[in-house]
């Protein structure tokens, strides 16, 4: 699981996200289909109804903004980069709000409802983790 | 069978290097039960969220009151107000004729650390606390209509309250213009507009009886699932505007349980773990419509965090709520000095926090 071909970075968790080796990132969800809603991290349980016949499934990669801040001071067990943005975005095929952490870390440059598309993010310690730009 | 609310007792709230929770614990339960005249209590009960283990006995015990049975509560920042309801419930079943119900605190300094997050949601830097308040205060703003100006307001309001609260961290009042300068933690917020973690401990003795100052209702409520903003602070929601919240839940069963609406209450102490906490507070207790919170903002029908709300006296979370009935409790004894609220009569007290957790407490006389 590598991407620009660096073996030595790490996803910041297992099982939330696929990386290919062309730099793409999908987000890992869950769909349950007599809910017929869709939840992220992957569960073995709907999060909204207690349904188990839950399917796994990529996440659509494009967003609208729906809510964002940056954080300018850096918060307890995080090492990486201050300020960073931070926010939710609604994954327009899901009707799924996400939090996120933002590629944009100035909040006087976005705008609610702004397209929004899902990236890899690189942390201190070859952490990659996901965010939206 | 009413619960009589017969004792109060606080320890303020603040920073204070060098004292344990046990050394505050003791100080408020001594003063409720002195004020109640040292009745004999069959149990206690004790929140507190960042304590640790047996917080409730190293205070009793320092007391030389044990035997009963005690019993820590953790509910998050509602903690206290859960001490109440299992209190209240027990002596109202006929298990106790009196019950002792007290909260420690001493949280760390800074943005709180909380055991509720995964490590790697902390390394990712999604474990920020006033960024959650944040992106809450900018849906509030844009769904109610409301400014930042009304965020300073609030702080203004309560910050007024507070110069009359001798329990209070802080007792300067602050203007607008200060208030939207200070240091912009997590737009739109700024520095004044969060409260700070800190320390404390408050105490109340319940007996059964009819009269007096009365625990009306005492109801915890947790959240319900899909909002991806409430307290619960999930990863994702499916919706937020339609799905009642956990301090909704909890105001209205404590209306039901009290007899009482939003429209008889003459005193409120909400959470205002940020200035739009209390904003969103009005709309969740059914005080106003969504968008008409600025209408409450001059306290001409109900009067909000009178003793300065947590922005003035800082959160020590398993204290909290039982330091805001202990205010209620001096409001409607006439007591409360040049904070004093005329003629109150009703009051209620409003904690929420991670679980999601939510606690209202209706006080009446």
């Amino acid at each position: 699981m590598t991407i620009d071909g660096a073996a030595d970075r790490r996803p910041i968790h297992e099982g939330l996200f696929e990386l290919g080796a062309d730099g793409s990132i999908a987000l890992i969800g869950g769909y349950s289909p007599t809910s017929t809603k869709y939840h992220f991290p992957l569960l073995d349980t709907c999060p909204y109804s207690g349904a188990t016949d839950i399917e796994r499934v990529l996440l659509s990669t494009d967003a609208t903004l729906w809510a964002w801040t940056a954080v300018t001071a850096a918060p307890p067990g995080y090492n990486g980069p201050v300020p960073y943005g931070f926010g939710v975005v609604e994954l327009g095929h899901e009707q799924l709000r996400v939090i996120t952490r933002l590629r944009e870390s100035d909040p006087t440059r976005l705008e609610f409802g702004r397209p929004m598309t899902l990236v890899a993010e690189e942390l201190p310690d070859g952490v990659v983790t996901w965010a939206f730009a | 069978m009413g619960v009589r609310i017969t004792g109060t007792g606080i320890h303020p709230f603040g920073r204070f290097d060098g004292k344990t929770t046990t050394d505050m614990g003791v100080q408020a339960v001594r003063a409720a039960l002195a004020e109640a005249g040292n009745p004999p209590f069959q149990a206690a009960f004790c929140g507190t969220a960042y304590g640790g283990v047996a917080s409730g006995h190293k205070v009793l015990g320092a007391l030389a009151l044990t035997g009963v049975p005690i019993v820590d509560i953790e509910a998050g920042c509602a903690s206290g107000g859960a001490a109440l309801q299992l209190a209240a419930g027990a002596i109202r079943a006929g298990q106790y004729d009196c019950a002792l119900v007290f909260g420690v605190e001493k949280m760390p300094k800074g943005i709180i650390r909380s055991s509720f997050f995964e490590p790697w949601r902390e390394e990712g830097g999604l474990a920020a606390t006033p960024a959650y308040f944040a992106l809450r205060a900018q849906r509030l703003l844009r769904e109610a209509g409301l400014t930042k100006q009304h965020l300073a307001d609030v702080v203004v309001k309560n910050r007024r309250n507070g110069v009359h609260n001798p329990n209070a961290m802080f007792r300067k009042e602050v203007t607008a213009e200060e208030v939207l300068a200070s240091r912009l933690v997590c737009d739109p917020l700024h520095l004044w507009m969060l409260c700070s973690p800190n320390e404390g401990a408050a105490a109340l003795v319940l007996q059964r009886g009819d009269g007096g100052v009365q625990l009306a209702a005492a109801r915890l409520r947790s959240h319900l699932p899909g909002s991806v903003l409430g307290e619960a602070t999930p990863l994702s929601g499916i919706d937020d505007r339609d799905i009642v919240p956990p301090s909704t839940l909890s105001a209205r069963d404590a209306y039901s349980e009290a007899g009482v609406g939003p429209d008889d209450l003459d005193v409120v102490e909400c959470q205002d773990t940020d200035a739009a906490r209390e904003l969103l507070a009005y709309q969740e207790l059914d005080l106003c419509e969504p968008g008409d919170q600025a209408k409450l903002l001059d306290g001409a029908r109900v009067v909000v965090n009178p003793s300065g709300g947590l922005l003035s006296k800082g959160e020590p979370l398993g204290a909290s709520a039982l330091g805001q009935v202990v205010e209620i409790v001096h409001q409607l004894r006439g007591d409360a000095g040049p904070r004093q609220v005329e003629n109150a009569r009703v009051g209620l007290a409003h904690t929420v926090g991670r679980g999601a957790n939510a606690a209202c407490v209706i006080v009446t006389r």
